[in-house]
């Protein structure tokens, strides 16, 4: 079902339909600082075993690459831009490990929802809701618009909330700390220039 | 297209196996609801910020722990343009405040049932696509602003800048986690008290 329900708490109650949570490693929702915990033990791994970064937002850009190249691909092959990415003399591929490690994040979110015995669709928030109104399309059009433009931003600073935001403050990177503090200060402008003061609310603290 | 696949089948596998754990942690906590982003951005739920530092610590002292024992993998620091790293920071603020996602949540929450991050998806491609022809017109004015060097490279740590022992920006960063969790805690415990 979807969450075009009136309450602001829609999204808790469809949640809540599919029975009591799992206790131990299946429960819902993990301690924080346990999950930051897990992230950074993962890091070690990556950087440790396979001598990279964990990141996200390249594998996005090059994903435009591959569907520009399906289309024009001469002007792909000419692009200064993509040609940083797509050089398998540079041992740069599409398909690499970043892209299956974005591939699986669908996959293990999915796997944890599943466990968990949890079911969750949602195509309006509820804080949208409340002040946007139910309207299906403007949601999407909205998120698609926030999509363009996020991407935009990552590509022009050099990464994303896990390439920059944790991989990159986690070395003490000088360029990753401010994209961290900058991104952080345009978001809560942005969020209470959308919804105010009042916003708060109609999200649920946690 | 001799660029398409990664003939190295070893890091496809570790890449899959790490975005499965990935995946897995950021849907427990729950970073992949829109609830849960702008809960923060309106700093009223502080998940995000618990996860993160959290994350910046525990990889630190990993990291930088590996590296004091003479672990000889590589750093990957990138480059310090001041001006590129500042202004698409602000810009992907902004768009993470309308879409309530950022790339990587964005991609689990599709995955976490979330129909408006798939649509966001989309567009972060589009994005991609357009930065790609922007990247001429940038690459050797804004993207180069405003850089740091140090040694001649602008791939620079605080602990370079400053010429003072990477474990004391760590040990800042604990001193200071620790005092917001603190805080934040209490508040949120004094909250749930009146609610």
């Amino acid at each position: 079902m979807s969450q075009q329900s009136r309450s602001p708490r829609g999204a808790q109650a469809a949640s809540s339909t599919t029975g009591p949570s799992p206790g131990g490693w299946l429960a819902r929702r993990w301690n924080p600082y346990l999950v930051g915990a897990g992230i950074g033990v993962l890091s070690w791994i990556t950087f440790a075993l396979m001598g990279k970064a964990l990141g996200t937002s390249t594998t996005i850009a090059k994903s435009a690459g591959l569907i520009g190249s399906a289309v024009a691909p001469e002007h792909v092959a000419d692009s200064p831009y993509y040609g940083r990415y797509f050089d398998a003399a540079a041992g740069k591929y599409m398909f690499d490990w970043q892209f299956f490690l974005v591939l699986a994040m669908f996959v293990g979110a999915l796997i944890a929802r599943k466990l968990s015995r949890e079911r969750f669709v949602e195509h309006v928030p509820p804080l949208w809701q409340w002040r946007f109104g139910p309207s299906r399309g403007l949601r999407y059009g909205a998120a698609f618009v926030g999509g363009v433009i996020l991407l935009f931003g990552a590509r022009m600073a050099g990464g994303c909330t896990s390439g920059h935001g944790i991989s990159g403050s986690l070395q003490l990177a000088v360029s990753s700390w401010a994209f961290f503090l900058s991104m952080f200060v345009a978001g809560v402008v942005t969020a209470l220039a959308l919804f105010g003061t009042k916003g708060r609310d109609h999200v649920l603290a946690d | 297209m001799s660029w398409l696949i990664d003939p190295n089948v070893r890091m496809i596998i570790y890449g899959l196996l790490a975005g499965l754990v990935f995946g897995f942690l950021l849907q427990k906590a729950k970073v992949t609801r829109y609830q849960v982003i702008l809960g923060q951005f309106l700093l009223k739920d502080f998940t995000v910020l618990k996860v993160m530092l959290t994350a910046i610590i525990v990889g630190a002292v990993g990291i930088w722990g590996m590296q004091a024992m003479g672990a000889g993998f590589p750093l990957h620091v990138k480059g310090a343009t001041l001006l590129a790293n500042v202004a698409g920071g602000a810009i992907f603020g902004i768009g993470m405040a309308i879409l309530g996602y950022c790339p990587g949540t964005g991609v689990a929450a599709a995955g976490d049932g979330s129909r408006h991050a798939v649509v966001g998806i989309l567009g972060m491609i589009v994005g991609g696509g357009i930065y790609a022809e922007v990247y001429p017109q940038i690459e050797d004015g804004l993207l180069k602003a405003w850089s740091v060097t140090v040694g001649g490279s602008n791939k620079v740590t605080l602990a370079e800048l400053s010429g003072v022992s990477p474990w004391w920006y760590i040990a800042g960063l604990v001193v200071i986690a620790a005092a917001v969790f603190l805080v934040l805690e209490r508040w949120e415990r004094g909250r749930a008290a009146t609610a």
